[in-house]
């Protein structure tokens, strides 16, 4: 793959926390541009620990960072422009206007008021916010903060969108409008990064997966090949639940025993 | 990012604090303004009558410039310290700059800026409730010294609280700076007095407190009179611009207190 090919390059990834906690032992992989890709892991595997690495919210420890080609290390500021962040937790002020959280992120990157106005605007409405959007957020129930953040990390039109544990605590029917929104950016060529622990939407939705555990990834490729590679259909009849390939591949590749 | 969008992001950071800062006014401006109330009142009218001229005018006229510079240290620092706080501790908010291509030092420049703007606009409201105890016979010297003291000496004090935010681990944090160091700096900056009625090692010490130079060449601006050269004031506050910025880039350069 060329440079241009590639959305997202990560190459011998080390991060070991101050407490002495190694997040990350050497992890490589590579984002193709206008891919559906899953990080897929167990809580504390390390897939936040990238995603902050990628998005400057957390300090490496050593290896290197390439977005669309751009070192992290040398134009870090570059990198950020092509990168929206739609992060685990909730990280906006509450008391602020869905409207004005969503315009202001477009300040943040130079994009000014009167064009990401109507540009906020659209986004909102397109996510089913337009009656809640000069409310404060603290107001907006718990699907609706979810969009919020997908609204907010789309308005500089990134051409890399990270989704880390979107749709957590969301419910089946705003999953699969949420699914579908996000369906129809790839359509349009933004390469998506996403975690999540449903894995069967993960098996429907994405091209290609990596799944780490411990720190470091066990298996990646397209998500025919990693399921090709890694199912066993006799250990999963046996396991006597009834789930997707990829949830039986996960258990399998992730599980203490 | 170009020269533009630079402007446009310092923009937004600094529109979106004063839409802040007056949707909440009773919490941010009236608070300085009741308290040099009381000031005025105490220390000018009650105490002030008693004390007699300082250096040739009232007490209240003498007084009247410390107090501006009481309450342009103290919101300014408050305003940036908890701004900067709350942004990275409650809501994590913070987060949707340091996302962006939003260099480190514009940073400081949007979050500083907050500061000065609020610590002018309570200076400015102070010194309007002064004209009321002074019977509108303020005194003014030097009018560009008066502007330029204020708005520097705010930068400063932004600057300062702006590292309390960033290093700050809990709320006890940012007000244990506020409480134990700057309060009693402010008070033995010659708020009240004039060095020169202190014994000389008093006097050897207040050399040492770089907010004595703040306070004395912005009282020079309103009388004219100083106990210090101005460009020793104007020199100290400059030094601490420089460093205090540097301070501030370094931190959010390496992430020290804010990534891990």
């Amino acid at each position: 793959m060329t440079m241009a090919e590639v959305a997202l390059e990560i190459k011998d990834l080390r991060k070991t926390y101050k407490s002495g906690t190694e997040a990350l032992k050497g992890v490589s992989l590579t984002v193709p541009t206008g891919d559906f890709f899953a990080l897929l892991g167990p809580n504390g595997a390390g897939k936040t620990t990238i995603i902050g690495i990628v998005t400057s919210l957390v300090n490496k420890t050593s290896g290197k960072v390439f977005v669309f080609g751009h070192d992290i290390d040398k134009n870090f500021e570059k990198a950020k422009t092509y990168i929206g962040l739609v992060g685990q937790e909730l990280n906006f002020n509450p008391f602020e206007k869905p409207l004005d959280i969503v315009v202001n992120q477009g300040g943040y990157y130079g994009i000014p008021r009167s064009e990401a106005l109507p540009r906020a605007q659209k986004l909102l409405e397109d996510l089913g916010l337009s009656e809640k959007m000069t409310q404060q957020a603290m107001q907006l129930s718990g699907g609706m903060k979810r969009r919020l953040m997908i609204a907010r990390a789309l308005i500089h039109e990134p051409r890399f969108l990270i989704l880390d544990e979107p749709t957590a605590g969301v419910d089946v029917e705003l999953r699969r409008s949420m699914w579908d929104y996000l369906r129809g950016i790839t359509k349009k060529g933004v390469t998506i990064l996403l975690t999540t622990h449903y894995l069967e939407e993960a098996e429907q939705l994405c091209k290609h997966v990596a799944i780490i555990n411990k720190g470091e990834i066990v298996a990646s490729g397209t998500m025919q090949e990693v399921l090709e590679k890694h199912h066993d259909e006799e250990a999963a009849q046996k396991s006597g639940y009834r789930s997707g390939k990829l949830e039986e591949v996960f258990l399998k590749l992730t599980s203490e025993k | 990012m170009n020269a533009y969008q630079l402007w446009i992001s310092f923009y937004t950071m600094l529109r979106r604090d004063i839409v802040r800062m007056f949707r909440i006014w009773v919490q941010t401006f009236l608070p300085s303004v009741v308290t040099s109330v009381l000031y005025f009142t105490i220390f000018g009218t009650i105490l002030g009558s008693q004390i007699g001229d300082r250096q040739g005018v009232s007490y209240m006229t003498f007084v009247v410039p410390g107090l501006v510079m009481l309450a342009i240290v103290t919101t300014s620092y408050a305003n940036t310290s908890f701004m900067f706080f709350a942004s990275k501790f409650f809501a994590r908010s913070i987060d949707e700059i340091l996302v962006s291509p939003t260099p480190p030092w514009l940073l400081i420049a949007g979050f500083a800026g907050g500061g000065v703007v609020r610590g002018v606009l309570v200076g400015t409201l102070v010194l309007i409730v002064s004209v009321f105890f002074t019977g509108l016979h303020l005194a003014i010297h030097n009018i560009l010294v008066i502007l330029a003291f204020a708005t520097l000496t705010a930068l400063v004090f932004s600057l300062a609280g702006l590292v309390n935010g960033i290093y700050a681990k809990s709320i006890d944090g940012i007000n244990i700076v506020p409480t134990f160091v700057l309060t009693p700096l402010v008070y033995l900056g010659g708020i009240f007095y004039s060095i020169h009625t202190l014994p000389d090692w008093w006097q050897a010490i207040t050399y040492a407190n770089p907010l004595f130079y703040l306070v004395n060449g912005f009282r020079y601006g309103f009388l004219g009179m100083a106990d210090v050269s101005l460009a020793i004031s104007t020199g100290i506050l400059f030094g601490m611009i420089v460093v205090l910025v540097a301070i501030n880039w370094y931190f959010i350069k390496t992430g020290l207190g804010l990534r891990q």
